[in-house]
């Protein structure tokens, strides 16, 4: 049978189109239009090029704020996704306690992020903070305020505590897809435990933790909030991500065109790693399957 | 390898049972043969499956002992009593080969690596998936799946026995067929201790020595095909068992005589005085359509099956079966049917009452 060509149907992604123009094209083009220009307010444009860029890219500040980033990053993700498994792994499978569990590991969730970061910074206070009060009591030198390792303690410890929940919850969904049969043939065949979780529960759970990795990656990449309030990006710069770094040279020092550049290219950041990510681990998942 | 011996036995999945309905299995006592091939017949919901898992282990009874030999295993792990189970639906480990998922139990219990791979070549050939040895198990059908199911059931020779739980349900016909067979001759060739757990007859009656029917949490019979063909124990085998089942009808018995609605047919043997529901039964291959002898009869409708026809007709105000000849006319002549008084069977209260004696 002969297909049909029709090509109308494309005028059916107009109103999608005009929608998405309007949500993200047209505000990422003011942002793209800032990076290329040099302004003084009273919206005077000059043109600077690719000057900002070029300027962006070799700048030490961004290189030390990106430094920080990828390795916050890769420190939550390497505590988060194994301490999510084991939670999940250990929470009961039924019954009241079950729905418990639940209910504890979304509540951190649910808490807004200026919140999560008052309550850290309460809490790590050494004059009134229940923590650092603790620890000063115990002879433990702890101050966020002036100790550069203990600021990224602080704010690890505070991105942990608010979104371990969310890789547990995942992967517990994705432990509970499993029937009942396999746990009872690895008994069995007299699998150890180690090989349950290698050979039964790791490969059910591959699909959510692809998008608890992503998730995790993608919004530690873009903290903001948590950090700001508890250390302000302080002691110094030690605790300054991109996207703090970012608001200071936006707003605090009116660089718009330099913060433009840098907004862009972070953008680009994000999208590539997350590409990289996404087809990295779904071809791992396709070549399992020749 | 060795015999199984159920002893007083019986579970609820409730944690205290109080009368005999919420026991999911009812007190039974029963010994398996070593080296028997067992089929574990009845319908859905009977408490097969329940069984089958008290015997591998991956459920604790709530009363009575499971023995294997003369050693008390009741409390012992999955893995102490050496047993192979293969499930409903496939289990495959997904990430490995063909040939790792059926090398695993034996990895796992620490063989000789030159025997594991002679041993899983063996099963290979037997499951018929040498050509898929090392492919990922995760894109394979359902079908090949449970082939390697099956495969993994079987790939130890040690074990004391090999428990299957409707395994061939989601095998193409064609193939069901191949691989029974081919469990048979497994059977015969190692002499493992095989039950087999289906709610199919055909699938039942082929492959196994003894079948045992469950019906209600309850063992109602254990016997070759014959014996539950001929003298079923209980109603449930007489119409669970044989295709269409045995015709059961109310009846009061008298001697040698059963009385039913406005008739009376002769009986095989003599039976005492009845206590309960009396009914007789008697299978469709054992009542002969006659134009004049026996009891009068309305033919309702014929059936042709192909290898004979079955004939509904209304007979002392009940609707039986009746297994005619292919070859033989069915006209407006055959008014009456006549029972094989020797095939009849007397149930009281769903339960075979043995003859007292020989008829007179």
């Amino acid at each position: 049978m002969d297909k049909t060509q029709n090509n109308k149907a494309w005028f059916l992604v107009i109103p999608v189109l005009v929608l998405v123009a309007f949500s993200a094209v047209l505000p990422l083009m003011t942002v793209v239009n800032y990076s290329v220009n040099d302004t003084f307010g009273d919206n005077q444009f000059f043109w600077a090029g690719l000057e900002w860029f070029e300027e962006m890219i070799t700048s030490s500040r961004l290189h030390e704020a990106l430094g920080r980033q990828i390795a916050f990053s890769a420190i939550i993700l390497a505590i988060e996704v194994p301490l999510g498994i084991y939670i999940a792994l250990n929470m009961p499978k039924s019954g009241v306690w079950a729905s418990f569990c639940l209910v504890l590991m979304a509540l951190p969730l649910l808490i807004p992020f200026n919140v999560v970061g008052t309550i850290w910074q309460i809490f790590g206070r050494v004059d009134i903070g229940l923590l650092g009060h603790t620890l000063a009591a115990l002879g433990i030198d702890y101050n966020y305020t002036n100790d550069a390792v203990d600021a990224w303690v602080t704010v690890i410890v505070m991105d942990v505590w608010h979104w371990t929940s969310l890789v547990a919850l995942l992967c517990y969904a994705g432990l509970q897809s499993i029937p009942q049969a396999y746990y009872q043939a690895a008994r069995v065949d007299q699998a150890s435990r180690w090989s349950v979780f290698r050979y039964i529960e790791l490969p059910k759970m591959q699909g959510v933790l692809l998008i608890a990795v992503l998730l995790r990656f993608m919004d530690s990449f873009m903290i903001y909030t948590e950090p700001f309030v508890v250390t302000g990006g302080g002691p110094g710069n030690s605790t300054t991500f991109l996207s703090i770094d970012l608001v200071k040279m936006a707003i605090g020092q009116f660089d718009l065109g330099p913060a433009a550049a840098f907004s862009i290219m972070y953008f680009l950041v994000i999208l590539l790693v997350s590409w990289v990510f996404y087809t990295v681990m779904t071809t791992l998942d396709k070549s399992e399957g020749k | 390898m060795a015999q199984i011996t159920l002893s007083n036995l019986a579970h609820s999945y409730l944690a205290h049972p109080k009368d005999e309905g919420d026991f999911a299995l009812k007190s039974m006592d029963h010994v398996w043969q070593d080296g028997g091939a067992y089929a574990l017949l009845g319908s859905s919901g009977c408490g097969k499956t329940t069984l089958l898992n008290i015997i591998s282990g991956l459920l604790r009874p709530s009363q009575g002992r499971v023995l294997f030999g003369d050693r008390d295993v009741t409390d012992a792990e999955t893995t102490a009593r050496n047993i192979a189970q293969v499930f409903q639906f496939p289990v495959v480990y997904d990430t490995m080969t063909v040939r790792e998922n059926l090398a695993f139990p034996l990895k796992n219990r620490g063989m000789d690596p030159a025997y594991i791979q002679a041993r899983v070549a063996q099963i290979a050939a037997m499951i018929g998936m040498e050509a898929t040895l090392d492919r990922k198990a995760r894109g394979l059908t359902a079908d090949a799946k449970q082939k390697i199911s099956l495969g993994r059931g079987m790939v130890r020779q040690d074990v004391n026995a090999i428990l299957f739980d409707e395994p061939l349900t989601v095998i193409d016909p064609h193939m069901k067929w191949e691989l029974r067979t081919q469990l048979k001759q497994l059977h015969r060739q190692f002499g493992h201790t095989m039950i087999y757990v289906t709610h199919d007859q055909t699938e039942a009656l082929t492959f196994a020595d003894k079948v045992v029917v469950m019906y209600d949490g309850r063992v109602v019979q254990m016997g070759t095909p014959e014996e539950l063909f001929e003298t079923p124990q209980h109603t449930f085998v007489g119409y669970f068992i044989g295709s269409p089942g045995m015709n059961l009808m109310d009846a009061k018995i008298d001697g040698t005589c059963a009385h039913l609605q406005g008739a009376q047919v002769p009986l095989g043997a003599a039976y005492g005085p009845i206590t309960g529901r009396a009914q007789i039964g008697i299978r469709p291959e054992y009542i002969t359509l006659t134009s004049g002898d026996g009891l009068p009869a309305t033919i309702r409708r014929v059936e042709d099956v192909g290898r004979h026809r079955i004939v509904r007709a209304d007979v002392a105000g009940q609707t039986i079966n009746i297994i005619a000849p292919e070859g033989m006319a069915i006209g407006a002549d055959m008014t009456h049917v006549r029972f094989s008084p020797d095939r009849i069977n007397v149930y009281a209260d769903d339960w075979r009452v043995t003859p007292a004696g020989a008829a007179t």
